[in-house]
């Protein structure tokens, strides 16, 4: 196989606890523990586990937004967190994050239209004309039309929100999309269709995604590979029909138990 | 079944007079549910599921709130005529609920002891002493290790799996003949949400119980309830006993929505696409025309855009639908 986009190596990331000022032993809460993984182009990661398993961070880290304490995530070979602001710069228009609530990822004050078009604002790529151009098949490409432009999120329902948030991601053309729970908050009937869109992206564009979701449905759907988080560690990490069909890990057993069937 | 049911719901409409007009909220939903049963209600975000449950507890603040025809009978009780201060007698002793967000429906400032005490002080007349030994009592039977030190605790200091706990002790304090699970499961995880669904099935059968569960989960639904109705724009679209509902569903929208969550069993294929619904729920004061699921609907006849179809008995089985497919 071709060399991986994106590796992360031995990865720790621990927060302290409490302890105010004059605490001399600060407890920590060691939130992600020795994780590693690859990621190459065009495949769908997804990481599944329970709340507080530490998959948000370890997204986090991955997406520039929080330091790890020891380890490193490499992109192309070189590691991320000795980037130089440029070079930061660039990866970061290189990967985009998708939040979970679509109701508090988007700035009320601002139109769709602007928060589709911040990106390019930011990164300086496009004149104030290209903007338009652009916004108008951004807009299309993800099912929202062209009057949603001048409107301000507080007028969408939850999955055109999301809309907007995957609208605003895909904008400058990343290669990675972090996913964070991008369909938990959403309603079954739009929770499908939004799948449905992500998917049709990433064949359009060649996207590669880091998908966490606690929903197994969603990851055996959406999911290339999946691993599967539990206080902090990887405890297993298969191909999507190994983890479904043949999971090894008690945990993963457990998890697969768990879901209510139809 | 020989014995009366428990609840009986006859033609219940709960509007609410606002700025847009009158939003129908819950529009003619009639059921009733036997001792001992479970009743799911599924339905998507807006479909007037919470607040049918808030308004068997007449919970619905009224203004802007009416409930605008219908019964509700608890045991025979009329619970519409009922007055406030008798309804309270009702509340939380005949019929209790439990809520979604286990971090929000517990009061913050007050021991989680205090809260279940409250209960038995109020309906049985229990002292202090003896209010206190039965929430150990009730903490110990929903499964929290070391109740008598528990019951001391804040809510802060529990887990959210715990705290669901504490409102189903709560709940089940004054062994209610109705119980109101509004998205019971829908804060916690998995392995939590099959802890919980089991306990309240325990509990059920060993109290006698019946229980109305809320959820947007089919899933959840399928294991834990015998009878289901799913709901659209106010009112049931389709009713059935579980296992016919989805071995064989007869309305278009419970089959869009079967088809549309994605499941753990079948094969993987990156090139799958789930079957979706089209467009979004109708916003209740902008309801369409006729059917009130025409506008998505894969099966739409013309008759749909113009009329709307009634919640029609099938001659085979005790489920009915509403959809001029089966008229």
């Amino acid at each position: 196989m071709t060399s991986p986009l994106l590796s992360v190596h031995e990865l720790h990331k621990s927060f302290p606890l409490q302890g105010g000022f004059f605490a001399s032993t600060r407890e920590k809460c060691l939130a992600v523990q020795d994780v590693s993984l690859t990621l190459h182009k065009g495949e769908t990661l997804g990481i599944v586990g329970e709340s507080g398993c530490g998959k948000t961070t370890l997204a986090r880290m991955i997406a520039h937004m929080e330091k790890p304490t020891a380890g490193e995530v490499r992109y192309k070979g070189q590691n991320i967190f000795k980037f130089s602001k440029t070079q930061l710069k660039a990866y970061r228009r290189k990967t985009q994050f998708i939040f979970q609530d679509p109701y508090s990822s988007l700035n009320p004050r601002m139109t769709a239209g602007e928060i589709i078009g911040e990106p390019f604002v930011i990164h300086r790529s496009n004149l104030a004309q290209d903007i338009d151009t652009n916004l108008e098949s951004i807009m299309k490409m993800v099912g929202l039309s062209k009057d949603h432009q001048r409107r301000y999120p507080h007028e969408f329902s939850g999955g055109q929100r999301q809309r907007i948030g995957i609208a605003r991601a895909i904008a400058l053309r990343p290669e990675i999309i972090i996913a964070d729970e991008p369909v938990s908050a959403l309603d079954v009937s739009v929770q499908a269709q939004i799948l449905n869109l992500l998917k049709d992206l990433q064949d359009e564009f060649n996207l590669t995604y880091i998908f966490i979701s606690h929903d197994m449905g969603v990851i055996r759907f959406i999911s290339d590979r999946i691993a599967v988080m539990y206080q902090g560690r990887i405890v297993e990490m298969a191909s999507n029909q190994q983890i479904f069909e043949n999971p090894r890990h008690p945990y993963t057993r457990t998890l697969l138990d768990a879901v209510p069937r139809l | 079944m020989s014995l009366p049911p428990v609840l009986n719901v006859d033609n219940l409409s709960t509007w609410f007079d606002t700025g847009q007009g009158v939003l129908k909220a819950v529009d003619g939903v009639s059921f009733h549910l036997e001792t001992g049963d479970t009743l799911g209600i599924v339905g998507e975000s807006g479909c007037g599921k919470t607040v049918l449950s808030l308004s068997i507890m007449r919970l619905v603040p009224t203004p802007p709130g009416r409930y605008a025809s219908g019964r509700i009978e608890l045991n025979g009780l009329d619970l519409l005529s009922l007055s406030e201060a008798e309804m309270r007698k009702v509340r939380g002793k005949a019929i209790s609920m439990i809520f979604q967000e286990p971090m929000t429906s517990l009061n913050p400032v007050f021991r989680i002891g205090a809260q279940i005490s409250e209960t038995f002080r109020l309906h049985q007349g229990c002292d202090r002493a003896e209010s206190n030994d039965k929430s150990i009592e009730m903490l110990r039977l929903v499964g929290i290790d070391l109740p008598e030190k528990r019951v001391k605790d804040y809510p802060h200091q529990l887990s959210g799996g715990m705290r669901q706990r504490v409102m189903i002790a709560m709940a089940l304090a004054c062994h209610p003949r109705l119980m109101l699970a509004d998205e019971p499961t829908t804060a916690l995880d998995v392995t939590i949400q099959a802890q919980i669904l089991s306990l309240i099935n325990d509990l059920k059968r060993d109290m006698g119980t019946s229980v109305i569960l809320i959820t947007h989960d089919l899933g959840v639904i399928a294991e834990n309830a015998q009878q289901v109705a799913i709901m659209y724009a106010g009112k049931f679209v389709e009713y059935a006993d579980v296992k016919d509902l989805f071995s064989n569903p007869l309305h278009p929208y419970t089959e869009g929505l079967l088809h549309s969550i994605p499941r753990i069993a079948g094969e993987y294929s990156r090139d799958k696409r789930l079957p979706i619904i089209p467009g979004v729920v109708p916003e209740l004061s902008q309801l369409p025309q006729g059917c009130r699921f025409h506008v998505r609907c894969p099966d739409v006849m013309p008759i749909c855009r113009v009329e709307e179809p009634v919640l029609l008995g099938q001659s085979l089985s005790k489920r009915s639908v509403r959809c001029w497919k089966y008229q």
